[in-house]
């Protein structure tokens, strides 16, 4: 789950960390109102979960109120990579000389989580990563104690940050490890720490991810979620609790289990055809879940055929036949061509169940994916 | 015949008495595996179809002597279970949930670098020995006792493969899914040694997808320390960057590292053919037999 930028700024000033001087708008009125309250230069800055807002337009520069007006009204309402914005953040400009990225982040290689500092803040720290992995000073935490304040020291004095600052700069790497810890997080950034030219430090940028599987314990972060969705499916495929991706294809995909789906939309492609979409119901799936599934991909205007793969282990073959019958039966002409293929745990019950008038059986994955693909072919003609 | 587990291994069950624990226990022992105990707080003196339960796995390891645990225990507890199990001196211990949170899993990799106990997964469908046991939720049916070793990050892909292989009357001699988490305890290199070391493994699948650098690194041990052939499989070529395809691991990141090419390259470059199909891996290992 991704927080937006002013909600995790409003965590770390809680914690600590020095933020610039901000106000959430929704309105152009709103943004001009607050721009004229803390004082030009502001920055204007769209709040979607999009990376590279400021590449696409999304974040300028108001230095009088003619400006914040015209840059509040283009900002709000534009289209950033399949989002609308809805809210700009509006921040108070800062004279800065340099940009330091300061990150805390899992190192799954390692296995532990690793805390990051570099001069070359303001900037794709992933493609200084790629480019230059030298300019980022890293050290590993051991998560049992915690990122040690000396650490933090030696990662600030190893990426060569002006020892005026090194002070401040440590002080907020050792808080955002704390909240990484604290709040589940995985990933926490600032980019930038913006050094100004008075020499204070400050956090003028914020990313923090929390980790899903996480949220039973974080409910005060799970209620700042924006339930803004790309797309109608993928919000309903949130509210049915499904692993969803949308694709540009038209053969819709259903299974269980990630590694298996993907291989069926390996497969769909590999015989010729184009997969809709990625969907996994899931482990133990029961028939309601799998209605769901199928209401999911007819819902699809793109799909033109469907294959369902189901290879049981703690999936049930009875339970999945059962809910592709439910899901079925309820058409009086079915939208598309659903071909269905059940193997593993409690297949030969589910052939018994399974409704052959509704749906075209396949005994191998292979098959049921060339057959899928035939499907879609023929209806897309 | 077998890694990790055989009709000897004694099984502690964390978590028995909830509903897949139970199903799963049932199927368990259906197959032959040899559960001698439960453990679940504040259920100890209790029985799940003849088994005794015990409060602590320190008390069941004790009272019925088990050397492996398999952990059905929900997510909130499951980080905790496994470091119950870490402190008992088991041989093995086998985590099926899904969706603990990484940060747990993270303190657990901690404690295991410094305890000489095993652990597969977590979010992993466990370790299948034949005809002899299985810990975990693999569908037993599908196996068959053989010479062919796998390793798979994904479950249900773990059964696609060995019904390929089945089908054609090639069996197994062991079936270890390490899960598709960031954080996991036995890795591909870990299972592949323990195969390479096997006088009974005469070729194994290795079953892949997209995410980390798990299968690189596998294919750099693969080049340099293995004899026995190996026919790998890497799923998710299809799917776009930076979107989370179901598994935590399985997502590309932007700057192409992770991605299936790169994996396919790597396996490719170690001498391992990979399979476009599940069919094609059973081609390949029929090919080596």
């Amino acid at each position: 789950m991704k927080l937006h930028e002013y909600q995790a700024k409003d965590i770390f000033a809680d914690a600590g960390i020095p933020v610039p001087e901000s106000q959430l708008a929704t309105s152009v009125d709103e943004a001009v109102d607050a721009a004229e309250s803390i004082g030009y230069p502001v920055a204007i800055k769209a709040q979607v979960h999009v990376g590279g807002r400021g590449k696409a337009g999304g974040i300028k520069i108001a230095s009088d109120e003619d400006e914040a007006r015209q840059y509040a009204d283009e900002i709000l309402g534009m289209d950033l990579k399949g989002y609308t914005v809805e809210q700009v953040l509006v921040e108070a400009g800062v004279d800065f000389t340099d940009e330091l990225y300061v990150g805390v982040t899992m190192d799954r290689g390692e296995g532990e989580p690793v805390a990051m500092v570099s001069t070359q803040g303001g900037v794709n720290i992933e493609e200084v990563a790629e480019e230059n992995p030298d300019a980022i000073a890293r050290e590993h935490v051991d998560p049992a104690f915690g990122l040690h304040p000396y650490q933090a020291r030696k990662a600030v004095y190893d990426a060569g940050v002006d020892r005026s600052v090194a002070r401040d700069v440590s002080s907020i790497l050792t808080t955002l490890y704390d909240l990484y810890e604290e709040r589940d997080a995985s990933d926490i950034e600032v980019n930038p720490v913006m050094i100004t030219s008075d020499g204070d430090v400050v956090a003028a940028d914020a990313v923090m991810n929390i980790d899903d599987d996480a949220l039973f314990r974080q409910s005060e972060l799970a209620e700042m979620e924006d339930e803004t969705y790309e797309d109608e499916l993928e919000k309903k495929a949130g509210e049915y609790g499904f692993d969803y991706v949308r694709l540009d294809g038209n053969v819709g995909i259903i299974g269980n289990g990630a590694g298996l789906v993907m291989t069926t939309l390996d497969l769909v492609d590999y015989y010729g055809g184009k997969p809709a979409n990625f969907l996994d119901i899931g482990g133990g799936a029961k028939a309601e879940r799998v209605t769901n599934a199928l209401d999911m991909v007819f819902s699809d205007e793109n799909v033109d055929a469907v294959v369902f793969n189901i290879f049981g282990g703690i999936t049930r073959g009875d339970e999945v036949a059962k809910g592709i019958n439910e899901a079925l039966e309820s058409f009086d002409e079915i939208p598309k061509k659903v071909v269905v293929r059940l193997a593993g745990t409690n297949a030969e019950e589910g052939m018994e169940i399974l409704n052959t008038d509704l749906v075209e059986v396949e005994e191998t994955l292979e098959d049921a994916v060339q057959r899928a693909v035939e499907n879609a072919q023929e209806a897309s003609q | 015949m077998s890694i990790l587990v055989d009709d000897d291994t004694r099984v502690v069950v964390q978590g028995i008495t909830g509903g897949e624990g139970k199903f799963h226990t049932g199927q368990m022992e259906a197959y032959g595996t040899n559960v001698v105990a439960g453990a679940v707080p504040g259920k100890g003196g209790q029985e799940v179809d003849g088994i005794p339960v015990y409060d602590t796995v320190d008390e069941a390891v004790r009272e019925e002597d088990a050397d492996a645990s398999v952990v059905f225990v929900p997510p909130a507890f499951a980080g905790d279970a496994v470091f119950e199990a870490l402190d008992t001196d088991l041989d093995l211990v086998v985590a099926i949930t899904e969706g603990i949170p990484t940060q747990d899993m993270a303190k657990v990799n901690k404690r295991l670098s410094e305890v000489d106990t095993r652990l597969i997964g977590p979010n992993c469908p466990g370790i299948i020995t034949p005809g002899e046991a299985k810990l975990g939720i693999l569908p037993g049916n599908i196996f068959a006792d053989g010479n062919v070793g796998l390793v798979s990050r994904s479950g249900t892909l773990t059964y696609q493969v060995v019904d390929n292989l089945t089908a054609r009357g090639i069996g197994q001699t062991t079936a270890i899914g390490i899960g598709g988490d960031p954080i996991i305890g036995t890795d591909f290199v870990d299972a592949l040694s323990l195969f390479e070391a096997d006088d009974e493994t005469d070729a194994v699948v290795m079953c892949g997808e997209i995410g980390g650098e798990d299968e690189e690194e596998a294919a750099n041990f693969i080049d340099e320390h293995m004899e026995t052939p190996v026919a790998g499989f890497i799923a998710g070529r299809t799917a776009p960057p930076g979107k989370r395809m179901g598994h935590a691991g399985a997502i590309v990141s932007g700057s192409g590292t992770g991605t299936a090419e790169s994996k396919i390259n790597a396996l490719n470059d170690a001498g391992v053919p990979v399979g476009d199909t599940p069919e094609e891996v059973a081609d390949n290992i029929e090919s080596f037999l």
